[in-house]
């Protein structure tokens, strides 16, 4: 039987191939009609003046040719080229030859004489440029053809010396794109051409026009990219470059610097005002810092973002880059930095008081200051202070990846990134925190930049604050003081924007487990015990004290002292904080609490999980539970589900892993308790309505799979076969219910053939889990199929009815990672008793933020849905722009919903709340639902089990006070 | 040889009353017209009597530049143009043009109103000469007269302060009035392209100074503010009325705006809000960020910034005041400064430089207490800091300068004698170019090498460019042809057309030279020997030999004759045009050297 079926399998893949060829036939049939060449061949030849032929042309140009007919229409085209005289025709005769040649599936190779034939009688430059450039296309179609490459790369060599710049331009760029790259290849001949490439294009860095120079630097860049290895021959030219009138040329010069201090770092350059050496890298680092204070800033931003990647430098260079050396009247004066550094290492705060603090000390001898010359002297001090924000941006990338590798350098740059936290736009402050944060492992804050750094916690912007917060998740801190500054500062931040609560929490969490031992001392007084008296308890609900106590008890996890410092309301806060904020507060060992402290205890080693075994060994019980009566069976399941719910409650990190397998149990439930009904017993007229549980159950196994396929990140094929099963075992209940309620046996009919559709298409989706389903529904159905296929819908019924209560129950393998989307609504928050007041018929915006975690592509599933208390829902698909991406697996979506309505006679609620949109018919990976703009549909959503695409809601929804006014008349 | 004078009447190592006088290619120009504040007789103008003792200024000079609006560079200008009569264009920029009339107003009652002199311009008369004024726009060539041109680029000093390119056919020179190469919170950096003039006049305010990073100054500018206020006290910056003020403005106001303070900041005078008014209008001269931001607010329409009032100054809690005049030596600043000095809560900023004898210098250099006026002592509890903000270039900024324009000479001026030593010593150091920094009233003489324009017709330069190679217009090449000058034009034309042109008849020249040659032999021998030697040393050469004995290279002629008495003598005539000089000269050499013995 089995056989059977699995022929019958190939036989259908078989029968869709064909169906495939002949559609490719078909279409063969119906595109080669010769009606295209020959048409614009009469055409052609038609047009009585150039202006004709040029419109002909044209609108043959919007109309693609098929890949047979290339070649008759590239023929007939040259053969127009060579009557015409009209230099504008030729002009597109040959733009169109390369349009041609592009073509998908057309080999050029057979139109290359003609190509290269057609240059050579050719007096117009601009069409002499255009048909360099279809040579081009040509060219970069033919990968694999060596000789035909040379022949174009020697035509564009002749082309060279045109007065054109714009023929000139085409050589080098053709040159640089197809020139030969092989070292040492097969013939001679190649490897001298080779040699000749590099001294052909080296001979256009002089050109008179810049536009040469620029394409010649260019192209000696793309010969890099395509693997060419540069002389080094060419860095004195490309150095002298530097100096070019023209920013695109300087700019070009400084990548093709950079590339050559990649290419050659070590060897040694001459300087040239003395007799001394230095390496090579080491003088194109102060060439290119010189750079960073060109007159143009395109030039500007190309430096700086090339210094990042110059980590070859040496150290002495690179500090340079931060030393700017002050005077004033010509004695020597201490910047800012320094003064506050000494400052702080002499113990005193800075008074900043008297007039002359920063008094120039010791005189400079005249000779020693260099005013410019100092190649990388200070220009990251200039390219931090730009005028241009893109430059400013580009500096602080440099920064952050110079630092990353070295870290004395990173110590150094602290100060001047510190400083750019005060920048005037936000972008720049933003990308300079995180470029802290990415440097943090290599630093420790003082504490006058920490006091800098935690200014900048009052700032409006809540991306700012969060970022920072961020940093601060992994900031060493060296006092103390500084630890208890920051706490401060962040209590002060909370007060200010109650909304960071989370966030702070989080933050402090990471700072006491960092920094034990700068919280033991502060202990006491952020507690506010005293050795004698007591002190009252303070208010568990207050978020600062919450936040106090985050800190402490992280501090407390690697600091075994510290608990007894705590009083004893502490101990019980630390209970209650355990339980309802588990992920911020960690287990600890207290003193007389043995229960808390034996769940976990030391012996058990981490990758061991006490919790992660406990969910494998109820799912382990579970799937043994064939032995049990069906009483016992749910009873299992009910329990099961009942505790992983609880644990995916206190463990965050497996909250996915549980929610997804209670899921899964609760849809077997259902479908038991479905098929335990008492329904089946009886004779089909009599119980119509008690069939409400049947249906529901069945309706809800399916929403409930949906949400396991679309709604956790990391589910895999083996995953999703078994959700699958899962569904199509709902969808037989729906159809068995159905059949025992509806009289008639017309509407079946159909509810049968789609149901066997969809077994058939789930087997060939799967075909290749079949083998693991041993004993499973599709398992027993798929041997029943032909059977199926050929018997009436009442025994389909039967046979499904049967087969759906012998089937087993199926194993769910867990994935190594699975995460639940979840969305979190923070603004509106649903507190506000004030009504958004607005005119009916107009528009309200209210803004939305919310933070979604694990959410794959937000930017095409995540909606927006707004309910009305009449019942109306009306769903917005926010912009790809309103969604950031702060972590890996997190975003943050900051949209604003347009709301508006007939006018009401009193304030009334609606809710919002977001939705995770899918697409049943696709793979979970592409996912994506065509956007039809992002207008608001009106209409009620389709429900989820009739309708291919549906919508989860994954977030609470949140209630909006509104209120429409009737407009004044 | 052309040159280029200057001579500063003003501002030649000195600071204040900038005015300096360029004759460059026949042109007179003035750039500034400054009066000095630290004189109150006529030294505090420039002396035009210099341009022309009883002849009218307006026939000497050609045109009158303004860098900005500060009035040690716009000051006399009513003078000048009204008192001493100067009829001529006067150029500034648009904002320059709109706030100038503003502070020589202001300037005018202080003087009159307040110290009664007379014989002083009036209101009229600042009218009068603003309409003489040409407003130019950034990067806008202007001609002033046919030959004369100027041009203005960005200079970042304060808004609309401009650095002025004057161009006579080849010969450039640039201006830089005041100038500030780091952007600040509301101007961007100074900007030149590579216009390589043959002279630079720059500032030198700063030439011994290289100053820290403006970061750290704003950093601990508001950092000082914001903890003073939070501790409730009360912020006292004296200003002066445009410039710094407003960059200060901005700058707490996007510190208030970002940090949600609600302490109020106050402003006061009225000649302030008027300024206010033409920075709002003129938000292309700022810098990127308000240019950017402006259609969503235009940042000068401060919202935590309001006008202030005497009464507030008596209220309680924190607040921050700006108050005109900068040193405190009268007005508003000093009767808020008596009222607050008493609490220790309170701070005053002093943002910029305070004259000797004023109660900001007096505070700075650390006196506690103060004498007022009608013996009262002033206990000063109060916090006193001071904060540079100062826009202009350092030595660092004025050498970026110096590169990006790449000029042939820098002159120095608007600085102190023996800072601008150390620097003029710097620019010759590192550029190699020659440097200058002439005292008031003293000339300095620059020649420059100007290149003068030929026009040539486009036949000829083809036919002569295609003989090289590579086209490497780089490098200078020779060329033939004829130079026509004609209509005080140059031309460079074929001879051909120039004779035609001209209406002259061909004439040839040729040269013609005998060598006498000892051979015995017969003429036509001789010939035949000749011919042999030439062809053989002459490879790539045509040379001939003719039926009728005659020897021809190329388009010379060798003809051979015996000489009338000494048979033995051979006598060669070699005869060729002036074309063919260099050929003929090396033909006759060679033949003057004798034919070799053996054949």
């Amino acid at each position: 039987m089995a056989a059977h079926l699995k022929k019958r399998v190939y036989e259908e893949f078989t029968k869709v191939v064909q169906q495939q060829h002949e559609d490719l036939a078909s279409k063969k049939l119906r595109l080669t009609k010769p009606s295209k060449s020959a048409a614009l061949h009469v055409d052609l030849c038609k047009a009585t003046s150039p202006a004709d032929a040029l419109q002909y042309l044209l609108q043959f140009a919007r109309k693609p040719v098929e890949v047979e007919s290339v070649e008759g229409v590239v023929r007939i085209l040259l053969e127009h080229y060579y009557k015409e005289n009209d230099a504008s025709v030729r002009l597109k005769i040959a733009s169109l030859l390369g349009l041609l040649s592009k073509t998908a599936g057309f080999s050029p190779d057979c139109i290359v004489d003609d190509a290269i034939n057609t240059l050579q009688n050719e007096k117009s430059h601009q069409v002499l440029a255009q048909l360099l450039d279809t040579l081009l296309v040509i060219g970069t179609k033919l990968p694999e053809n060596p000789s035909v490459r040379m022949r174009l790369v020697e035509v564009a060599c002749k082309h060279l010396t045109d007065s054109s710049h714009g023929v000139r331009n085409k050589c080098l760029q053709l040159i640089g794109c197809l020139g030969p790259v092989e070292k040492g290849a097969t013939k001679e001949a190649e490897s001298q051409a080779a040699k000749d490439v590099q001294k052909i294009i080296g001979d256009h860095f002089n050109d008179q026009d810049p536009r040469v120079r620029t394409a010649a630097i260019k192209a000696m860049l793309q010969l890099h990219e395509r693997g060419l290895k540069l002389q080094q021959a060419i860095y004195g030219q490309a150095c002298k470059l530097l100096a070019d009138d023209y920013e695109q040329v300087r700019s070009a010069a400084v990548q093709l610097i950079w590339v050559l201090s990649q290419l050659y770092p070590e060897s040694i350059v001459p300087i040239p005002s003395s007799n001394e050496e230095i390496r090579l890298v080491d003088d194109a680092f102060g060439k290119i810092c010189h750079m960073v204070s060109d007159g143009s800033w395109v030039v500007r931003v190309q430096a700086a973002k090339l210094l990042g990647s110059m980590q070859q430098v040496s150290s002495h260079f690179l500090e340079q880059t931060l030393d700017k050396k002050l005077m004033s009247d010509l004695r020597r004066k201490r910047t800012a930095h320094e003064r506050a550094k000494e400052l702080y290492s002499s113990g005193e705060f800075s008074s900043g008081r008297k007039w002359g603090d920063d008094a120039p000390k010791e005189e400079i001898d005249t000779g020693a200051v260099n005013l410019i010359e100092s190649g990388a002297c200070g220009a990251f001090v200039h390219g931090l202070e730009d005028e241009m924000y893109e430059v400013r941006i580009a500096a602080v990338e440099a920064l952050c990846m110079l630092a990353q590798s070295s870290p004395s350098f990173a110590e150094k740059c602290l100060d001047f990134l510190v400083d750019m936290f005060n920048d005037e736009i936000e972008e720049v402050r933003l990308q300079s925190i995180h470029t802290m944060r990415k440097i943090s492992n290599n630093i420790t804050l003082r504490e006058d930049q920490l006091d800098t750094v935690l200014a900048v916690l009052e700032d409006s912007s809540r991306d700012i604050r969060e970022a920072l917060h961020e940093l601060l998740c992994c900031t060493n801190v060296s006092t103390k003081e500084g630890i208890h500054l920051a706490l401060v500062e962040l209590l002060k931040n909370l007060t200010k924007y109650p909304t960071d609560r989370e966030s702070i929490w989080k933050c402090l969490k990471f700072l006491g487990s960092r920094h034990p031992t700068l919280v033991l001392p502060l202990v006491p007084e952020l507690l506010s015990t005293h050795p004698f008296f007591d002190t009252p308890e303070p208010d568990m609900d207050d978020p600062a004290y919450i936040a106090v106590l985050v800190l402490i008890f992280n501090a407390a996890k690697s600091c075994p002292t510290m608990p007894a410092l705590f009083s004893d309301h502490t101990f019980r806060h630390y209970a209650y904080l355990r339980d309802s904020l588990s992920h911020l507060v960690p287990p600890l060992r207290l003193p007389g609490r043995k229960l808390v402290s034996s769940a976990v205890s030391p012996s058990i080693t981490p990758h061991e999980d006490p919790s992660q075994q406990f969910l494998h060994q109820s799912l382990e019980r579970v799937y043994n539970f064939q032995h049990l009566d069906p009483r016992g069976i749910q009873e299992l399941l009910e329990f099961t589900i009942r505790d992983l719910q609880r644990l995916g409650e206190l463990q965050s990190e497996l909250a996915g892993m549980a929610d997804f397998t209670a899921t899964y149990l609760q849809c077997q439930l259902l479908l038991i308790k479905a098929l335990q009904e008492k329904l089946w017993n009886v004779a089909a007229p009599l119980y119509l309505k008690q069939n409400a549980l049947a249906s529901a159950a069945a309706k809800q196994i399916l929403e409930e799979t949906y949400k396991m396929e679309f709604m956790y990140s990391g589910v895999e094929s083996r995953q999703v076969v078994i959700i699958h099963h899962m569904r199509l075992q709902a969808k037989a209940l729906q159809l068995i219910v159905t059949a025992r309620t509806t009289r008639g046996v017309e509407p079946l009919f159909g509810m049968c053939e789609k149901f066997l559709q969809e077994v058939d298409s789930f087997q060939r989706c799967f075909i290749s889990e079949l083998p693991h389903m041993q004993g499973s529904f599709v398992d027993k159905l798929l041997d029943l199929m032909p059977r199926l296929v050929t018997s009436k819908p009442s025994e389909v019924v039967k046979i499904l009815q049967t087969t759906l209560r012998q089937s087993t129950f199926l194993h769910l393998p867990l994935p190594e990672q699975l995460h639940r989307a979840t969305a979190n609504i923070i603004e509106p928050t649903g507190e506000s008793d004030n009504p958004l007041r607005f005119t009916s018929g107009l528009v309200v915006a209210l803004d939305v933020d919310a933070t979604l975690e694990h959410v794959q592509d937000p930017q095409g599933t995540v909606k927006v849905q707004v309910l009305y208390p009449d019942g109306q829902a009306q769903l917005i698909h926010p912009k790809p722009a309103d969604f950031r991406n702060p972590g890996p697996g997190r975003h943050r979506l900051i949209t604003q919903v347009y709301l508006s309505h007939t006018a009401w006679t009193e304030p009334c609620q609606i809710e919002v709340r977001l939705l995770l949109a899918y697409n049943s018919n696709r793979s979970k990976a592409s996912t994506r639902i065509p956007k039809s703009t992002w207008s608001e549909s009106l209409e009620a959503l389709p429900p989820s089990e009739n309708g291919i695409e549906g919508t989860i809601p994954f977030s609470k929804p949140v209630k909006v006070f509104i209120m429409p006014k009737p407009a004044r008349r | 040889m052309p040159e280029i004078k200057v001579t500063p009447l003003g501002a030649g190592q000195d600071v204040g009353r900038s005015c300096i006088l360029v004759s460059i290619a026949g042109k007179n120009v003035m750039l500034d017209c400054g009066m000095h504040m630290g004189y109150n007789d006529d030294r505090r103008f420039p002396d035009f009597s210099y341009i022309t003792q009883n002849g009218r200024l307006t026939d000497f000079l050609d045109c009158v530049i303004i860098s900005h609006f500060h009035l040690d560079h716009c000051g006399a200008l009513p003078y000048f143009s009204e008192m001493v009569g100067y009829d001529g264009p006067i150029y500034m920029t648009h904002p320059t043009k709109a706030i100038c009339p503003i502070l020589l107003e202001d300037y005018r009652k202080i003087t009159v109103d307040k110290k009664g002199e007379t014989n002083f311009f009036t209101s009229q008369m600042i009218k009068d000469c603003m309409k003489k004024v040409v407003a130019v726009h950034l990067h806008q060539t202007v001609q002033v007269d046919e030959e004369l041109e100027i041009k203005a680029y960005y200079a970042g000093h304060v808004l609309g302060a401009a650095m002025f390119q004057i161009k006579v056919g080849c010969e450039s020179v640039v201006y830089t009035g005041d100038y500030n190469m780091t952007p600040d919170r509301h101007l961007g950096a100074a900007w030149i392209d590579k216009c390589r003039p043959d002279l630079l006049i720059s500032e030198s305010t700063y030439a011994t100074t290289i100053r820290d990073s403006k970061r750290c100054r704003e950093r601990d500018f508001l950092k000082k503010v914001h903890e003073t206020v939070e501790r409730g006290g009360k912020v006292l910056i004296p200003v002066f009325a445009l410039g710094r003020a407003q960059e200060l403005c901005i700058l707490l106001e996007t510190f208030w705006e970002r940090m949600n303070l609600k302490a109020p900041i106050y402003f006061s005078t009225g000649l302030t809000e008027k300024a206010n008014h033409y920075y709002k209008l003129f938000i292309t001269w700022t810098n990127q960020k308000i240019r950017k931001t402006f259609v969503q607010r235009n940042m000068f329409e401060f919202k935590h910034i309001k006008a202030f009032d005497r009464a507030f100054a008596d209220n309680p809690g924190p607040m921050v005041v700006f108050a005109t005049p900068g040193m405190l030596h009268a007005g508003q600043s000093l009767q808020i400064f008596r009222k607050w000095a008493g609490n220790e809560k309170n701070m005053v900023i002093m943002p910029g430089y305070c004259v000797q004898g004023t109660v900001g210098h007096k505070i700075l250099s650390g006196q506690r207490k103060l004498e007022m006026e009608g013996r009262q002592i002033l206990e000063v509890k109060m916090q006193v800091e001071y904060m540079s903000f100062s826009a202009h270039a350092d030595a660092k900024g004025i050498m970026q300068l110096i590169r990006q324009a790449e000029p042939r000479n820098v002159l120095l001026v608007h600085g102190e004698a023996k800072k601008m030593e150390f620097l003029k010593q710097k620019i010759e150091q590192e550029f190699h170019v020659s440097c200058f920094m002439p005292a008031n009233g003293e000339t300095t003489t620059i020649l420059t090498n100007p290149c003068i324009p030929v026009d040539i017709s486009l036949g000829l330069l083809k036919r002569e460019t295609v003989i090289g190679p590579l086209p490497d217009a780089k490098k200078p090449k020779l060329m033939h042809g004829t130079l026509l000058m004609k209509d005080n034009s140059f031309r460079l034309v074929s001879p051909e057309q120039a004779l035609k042109e001209l209406g002259l008849a061909e004439h040839q020249l040729r040269f013609t030279c005998r060598v006498h040659i000892q051979d015995p032999r017969k003429e036509h021998e001789t010939v035949l020997r000749v011919y042999n030697h030439l062809k053989g040393i002459l490879k790539d050469y045509s040379v001939q030999h003719l039926p009728d004995g005659s020897i021809t290279v190329e388009s010379i002629l060798i003809q051979a004759t015996a000489h009338s008495e000494d048979q033995g003598t051979k006598v060669l005539l070699v005869s060729w045009t002036y074309q063919d000089e260099e050929l003929g000269s090396y033909l006759t050499s060679l033949l003057k050297k004798g034919l070799p013995q053996s054949t």
